[in-house]
This record gives C-alpha cells, structure tokens and sequence, in this order.
C-alpha cells in the first residue's frame, strides 16, 4: 500500500476525533475559564505523548505474524462498532450525534458546576473536563496511528494524516470559535468504520495464516464491499422501520 | 477497587463496545480461520470478512428488532 490511502484514512479518522476534542475544550473554554482548560489539554496530550511513546516502539518488536493477528482483531471490532452507530444513526434508530447539541449539552454542565481550586489549578472543573476529553479522544488517535502505522510499516505517515487532521480542526476551531457543526460526522464514522473493519479483516486473517489472493490488492475489492453491504443494511433498516410504522425500540444512550 | 472498576470498564467500553456479540464472532471467526489454514490446509481468506458483515447484520438485527 502506499503512503497516500494510509494517510488519507487516518486523517479522516482523527477529524472526527478531533472534532470531538474540539467541542468539549470550545465549550469549557468559553463558558468557564481558557487558563484551566488549556492546562487541562496540555496535561492530556503529554499523557498521550508518554503513551505513545512507551506502546509504539515495544509493538514495533513484536513479530509481525502475531501483530497482524492482534491488531486486526482490534481494528475489525472496532470498526464494526463505528458501523454499526453510523448505520443506526443514518436510519434514525440512534440519535445523530449532533455536535451544537453536544455543545450546549457542556455549557449547561459548566455553568452549573461549583468552581473550586486544587493542586495549583484554579478551576478544577474546567481542568479536568478538558483532560478527560482530549485524553479519550485522543487514546483513540494514538491507537489509529500506531495499529496503522506499525502495520505499513510506516508510522511517518500515519503521524502526519493524524498531525494534518489536528491541525485542521484546531485552526478551524480557532477561526470559527465554535463547534464545527458543518463536519458531515455521521459520513464520515461510516467512511472510518468501513476502512477500518476492511484493514482489520485483512490484516487479521493474514495473521492467522491467510493467503489473501492478489495480495495487498484484495483491499481494493474488501473496501468496496464492506461499504456496499454495510450501505446496503441502511436501506434494509429503513424499509424495515416503514414496514412496521411503529416507533423505534432504542434503549442505548446516546454517545 | 473503584478506580480498577472504572479502568476495567473503560477499557471494556473503548475495544468492545455497545454489542459483545460482534467482539466474540470476530474472535471466533479468526480461531476458525487460524484452524483451517493450519489444520486443514484451506485458505479461508472468504471467511472473516464473511463474519463481520454477518455480525454487522445480527448486531443490527437484534437492536432493531421490534417483535421482541
């Protein structure tokens, strides 16, 4: 595989992390106080340099039969469950993920909570709600970069599809001062959750032995397919809530 | 105890998700596939994209299923 479509798939999965990032330290920042939530970020994001640096080299040394095995794994279940949201949402079984609402959802919640000072912090509230959020978020990137890039063999480009997509949504963010509510995310969880579950079937059943034919161009065939029948469920789901014309059942909450 | 508590279920939440069905079939479905190639000589390249869009299905299945 090339550099580009590795670049280009983590770059669109670290957009919509990214832009959830964004709308939890937009919506601290504002309402409660920059000083804290900046310190918040800050402290996330070495926690994630650490993380990655200590993970990235030592899977790096694993053998890569195992590796493959592992991470497609991971990736496959993953990426269903990006899919499965997507075509939840799209069919309307599962609220979409709208991130205005998302937004005032975090406004509300810190306007009301109680402003106390800790371990040299000055708003503890706004510190640890920004940490949480780039951190979680952030795991997520780390895990896309490392699983992809160890497995290519080329973490360079990984780090800048995941570099290029932070910096993006961060001077958008800037730009805008709030959230990026244009960002077509549930189109683009579809997109990430069909490369994802297509590289981890890959990589996965070439762990465990497979001989894919044509080699790594049996992605150009995996891709499209899992995108067809994974496009295909949403038209089965929605004629099937025609048919029955009876409210959705969904007892899941919302992420 | 807690904050294990806590880890364990962030963890659980982050790889596994909403639906463990879908996490058991993948699993299942590369034992199988590691056992055919192996054992049985068979290059089943067919049969994990085949089970995840069959777990995709019955994943969906299951939490739209109205007459349940």
């Amino acid at each position: 595989m090339t550099a580009l479509p590795l670049i280009l798939t983590v770059f669109v999965a670290c957009v919509v992390e990214a832009v959830e990032a964004l709308t939890i330290v937009l919506a601290t920042g504002i309402t409660r106080e920059w000083k804290s939530t900046l310190q918040g970020m800050a402290v996330a994001l070495v926690a994630l340099a650490v993380i990655t640096a200590a993970v990235g080299p030592a899977i790096g040394y694993l053998p890569l039969t195992g590796l493959r095995l592992a991470v497609g794994a991971l990736l496959a279940i993953f990426g269903l469950q990006w899919l499965r949201k997507a075509v939840l949402r799209a069919t309307g079984y599962k609220a979409l993920h709208d991130e205005a609402s998302a937004y005032l959802r975090e406004v509300n919640a810190a306007r009301q909570a109680a402003r106390e000072s800790r371990r040299g912090v000055s708003d503890w509230y706004s510190f640890t709600l920004a940490f949480k959020g780039v951190l979680l978020e952030g795991l997520e990137v780390v895990f896309i970069v490392i699983t992809f890039g160890d497995n290519q063999k080329n973490v360079g480009a990984a780090v800048i599809g995941a570099a290029a997509a932070i910096v993006v949504v961060t001077i958008t963010g800037i730009a805008v001062r709030a959230p990026l509510t244009k960002v077509p995310e549930n189109w683009m969880k579809f997109a990430v959750g069909v490369m994802l579950t297509s590289f981890g079937t890959f990589w996965g059943a070439e762990g465990a032995g497979v001989s894919w034919p044509g080699n790594d161009a049996a992605l150009l065939v995996i891709v499209p397919v899992v995108a067809l029948v994974a496009g295909s469920y949403i038209f089965w789901l929605r004629s099937r809530k025609t048919a029955a014309a009876v409210p959705a059942k969904e007892s899941e909450v919302v992420a | 105890m807690k904050y294990l508590k806590s880890f364990g279920e962030f963890w659980y939440d982050f790889i596994i998700g909403d639906d463990w069905h879908v996490a058991a079939l993948i699993v299942a479905g590369l034992v199988v596939t590691e056992i055919l190639t192996h054992a049985a000589k068979v290059n089943a390249w067919w049969l994990l994209p085949a089970v995840a869009l069959a777990a995709l299905a019955w994943s969906l299945h299951r939490v739209t299923d109205f007459r349940k």
